[in-house]
């Protein structure tokens, strides 16, 4: 009964969806009111009845109902209620139901805080959002329905990839799909502007907050994807260059671009005509990420099942709204007016050179993710194209994009002066050229990239503290009055130079865990001891032990510095009995931000077991990056500026009032 | 600045970095691309040592030997040819005899090839894509390789289940 309820509510949000696509736009060309605020309320009710579907489908998995075949392929009763829960999403069908769900919630949410906007702009967007809400039930219906019975139910369940059953898959999905989803209505936004023909700075400043926050999503669910790698596939490493990862890195550098270039369409009317393009573009990248992943193309832990029909109706979707969206753009777009004027070297500039360098970067990730695809197709030769291509085109693009990051918010509006920003960075240039002198001078002999990129690791984040201690006056005013004044800072400001330092934290992750990594692979019988980076590690024994769906083999390892005892370490190797599978639970210690990482390999005859042992130093901060990037972006969400469609709080108008009066 | 000489210079910058990216993508595309091959295309093509390509096939019934600390050798073969394979470090949790494999690395001076990387894009029941491809072009591909172990109960067609990096 559930099954088919969530079944039926799927197919009514689906009826209500193609209503949303045409009355809106139907009573926008002829100016009717009510037909246009049909929208609101159809959207609203696409949310109810979507996330009735979703509840459906997770009861389902709660009380392992084995006659739906979802269910019975990716579930088991044993298994533990955080994973029947997050089992929901970790299988095609049910990651597909959570895909349109969450555009279901960004439709709602603009149908419910879109008071302000203009009438035939919120019909016209509300409406874009159900064709492709549309397009996507379509092809949940068609080809990939979770709630399909199985004639004859199974009395157990087959259980979720044991890979997946991890408190990960409870993160990273949801919050990846947020930011994929949630530039959905940049796109929406770009192609009610199209049709309207009609594009202002009030639009950049409703688009801006929705792309703010699918931006520190996407950053967010990027850098937990890239932690569960790091601490569940045993490797160590945490990039892989896998084209599901450059599917999401697409979209994430093409908003980072959208972000920046409708700051300067918010703040100044210019770069009209390509903020609308970069929106468009956004989105098609995550399509294009959605379909890459869930057409089956691709082999990788993220590709649950491969079925053709799958994979040419996600091609469909992908060919109508890139193809049409960029169609209608070529036609619109000459119509909409230019905008302002400005210098090259003005904040305008430094924003076009960071769109200039983002998209071109996102653009050889492009080509590097596709041309394998495309040769295959065209020659029938398979290539791969793995870190070394990406190492040597993307790196080379970010650095310059790096070293200017700190000049941007230093130049004016309109007419920068670069001298003059190079003076208020001299700080910083001196703090990175010690940088690199100390690290050279302390690893001497070695690397010589590597001080570099910590030398402009440390150029970019002292030049978001200079720049915000620019801003307050710093040592040049009372102290007092500094503090005074940082407390006064708009709260965008104090994003920028969180999101801008967090990019050089990464750096210096980054340059760190893939310079000095120090690793120890060997075989161990109990009472041996390894030796790295300084710590010594000593095999105390094998334990079987036996978990909910499991049994394991677990390792202790003791680990001593100096002779003192730091800490006990246990990683394991489960075997899930159900799959037949197993998978490797590495123990992670965390230094500081630095890290020993163990993970097992197999036992042999002789009793001993294959164990390999990294000491990455100063990992953690590769994670810390985006973190800040993220907070950076929370907290220019929050700013006043961008609360468009905030009510006002009754303090302020009340002030206002007063000063009114 | 007049317009034109400021849109000049912005398209001017636009083409410099076009044309650096472009630059470093072909010469990045020349050099760092790994072809793949399975045993028999090996032996056609006469492939030189030291020259790195992925090698994929199915790893040979009772092939597997461990050496000492950690070395392993085993086959791959594609019904058609076998090539010998020697790995030091620990085969990924999917690593199985008669299972599909993907190894990175090039040949040694002896016919060996010396991988430095074994991927298990699969599990228990699936092969790795482009191994089933190469297979079935070369008419190896027996049906059973996609088929579940056990049989499934119906409404739903066999898919294959999701893979390990």
């Amino acid at each position: 009964m559930i099954a088919e309820s969530g079944h039926y509510a799927l197919v009514l949000a689906l009826a209500l969806a193609l209503i949303q696509s045409i009355v809106p736009i139907v009573g926008a060309r002829w100016r009717d009111a009510a037909l246009m605020n049909v929208a609101r309320s159809t959207a609203l009710a696409q949310l109810l009845f979507v996330a009735a579907s979703f509840a459906a489908l997770v009861t389902l998995h709660v009380t392992s109902d084995f006659s739906v075949a979802n269910v019975f392929e990716n579930s088991h009763s044993l298994k533990p209620l955080l994973y029947k829960i997050t089992g929901v999403w970790g299988n095609h069908e049910g990651s597909m139901l959570l895909w349109v769900s969450i555009l279901a919630l960004f439709g709602g949410l603009v149908a419910a805080f879109g008071n302000n906007l203009p009438l035939s702009l919120r019909a016209h967007v509300l409406a874009v959002q159900a064709w492709v809400a549309s397009a996507f039930y379509l092809f949940i219906l068609i080809t990939s329905n979770p709630f399909l019975r199985i004639a004859n139910p199974p009395i157990e369940g087959r259980d979720l990839n044991p890979v997946l059953q991890d408190i990960g898959l409870a993160v990273h999905p949801p919050m990846l799909y947020l930011g994929y989803v949630g530039f959905s209505i940049s796109f929406s936004f770009a192609v009610a502007a199209l049709l309207e023909g009609r594009i202002d700075a009030a639009w950049a400043r409703w688009v801006r907050p929705w792309t703010l926050m699918a931006w520190i999503f996407l950053t967010l669910g990027i850098a937990m994807g890239s932690y569960w790698a790091y601490y569940e596939l045993g490797w160590g490493g945490w990039w892989f260059w896998d084209p599901v990862e450059n599917a999401s890195l697409m979209p994430w550098l093409a908003g980072t671009a959208l972000l920046h270039s409708a700051l300067v369409m918010e703040k100044r009317n210019a770069l009209k005509v390509w903020t609308v393009l970069l929106s468009i573009l956004t989105f098609s990248l995550s399509l294009l990420g959605t379909f890459l992943v869930r057409s089956g193309v691709l082999t990788s832990v993220h590709a649950f099942a491969t079925d053709p029909t799958r994979g040419v109706f996600i091609l469909l979707i992908l060919f109508v709204f890139i193809g049409g969206s960029l169609s209608l753009y070529a036609w619109r777009a000459p119509a909409l007016k230019q905008g302002g004027l400005f210098a090259p070297i003005s904040r305008e500039g430094a924003l076009v050179l960071n769109n200039l360098l983002l998209t071109t970067a996102c653009a050889t990730v492009f080509i590097g993710t596709l041309y394998p695809l495309a040769l295959e197709v065209l020659t029938g030769e398979k290539i791969s194209v793995g870190a070394p291509f990406f190492n040597f085109t993307f790196a080379p693009l970010f650095v310059p994009l790096l070293l200017a990051v700190p000049f941007g918010p230093l130049l004016a509006w309109k007419r920068g002066d670069l001298l003059g920003a190079a003076q208020r960075l001299l700080v910083a240039g001196i703090v990175a050229l010690v940088a690199i002198a100390l690290v050279l001078a302390w690893t001497y002999g070695g690397a010589t990239l590597a001080p570099l990129a910590i030398g402009l690791a440390a150029f970019v984040i002292m030049g978001a503290l200079c720049d915000l201690a620019e801003r307050i006056a710093l040592f040049r005013i009372p102290l007092s009055l500094s503090l005074r004044r940082a407390r006064g800072l708009p709260r965008a400001t104090w994003g920028t130079a969180f999101a801008h330092a967090g990019l050089g934290v990464a750096l210096i992750g980054i340059v760190c865990e893939t310079t000095w990594n120090s690793e120890y692979i060997g075989s161990m019988k109990p009472d041996d001891v390894a030796r790295v980076a300084g710590y010594e590690l000593r095999l105390d024994g094998l334990n079987p032990r036996q978990g909910p769906n499991f049994r394991e083999m677990v390792a202790q390892f003791t680990v001593t510095r100096d002779g003192e005892k730091v800490s006990v370490m246990t990683p394991s190797k489960r075997n899930f009995t159900t799959r037949g599978a197993s998978t490797t639970e590495a123990a992670l210690l965390t230094r500081g931000a630095s890290q020993l990482y163990i993970s097992l390999g197999d036992t042999s005859a002789d009793g001993a077991i294959a164990v390999r042992i990294y000491h990455k130093p100063l990992v953690l901060m590769i994670w810390w990056g985006p973190v800040l990037m993220a907070f950076g972006g929370l907290l220019s969400l929050s700013d006043r500026r961008l609360r468009v469609g905030a009510p006002k709080p009754a303090k302020a108008a009340a002030r206002a009032l007063q000063a009114a009066e | 600045m007049t317009r034109k000489q400021r849109r000049l210079t912005l398209i001017g910058c636009a083409l410099v970095v076009l044309a650096i990216a472009a630059g470093l993508v072909l010469n990045a595309l020349r050099d760092s691309i790994v072809f793949f091959s399975t045993p028999s295309m090996v032996a056609e093509k006469h492939l030189g040592p030291g020259k790195r390509f992925r090698l994929g096939g199915l790893v040979e019934q009772g092939s597997l030997k461990r050496g000492d600390n950690l070395a392993v050798t085993f086959t791959v073969g594609d019904g058609g040819a076998t090539l010998p394979v020697a790995y030091k470090g620990i085969l990924p949790d999917l690593f199985r005899e008669g299972q599909g494999v993907v190894a990175e690395g090039a040949l040694d001076a002896n016919g060996v090839f010396r991988a430095d990387t074994v991927l298990a894009k699969h599990d228990e029941t699936y092969m790795p894509k482009d191994v089933a491809d190469a297979l079935k072009k070369q008419g190896h591909w027996k049906d059973d390789y996609g088929a579940k172990p056990n049989s499934m109960p119906s409404a739903s067609a066999a898919p294959t289940q999701g893979a390990m990096r």
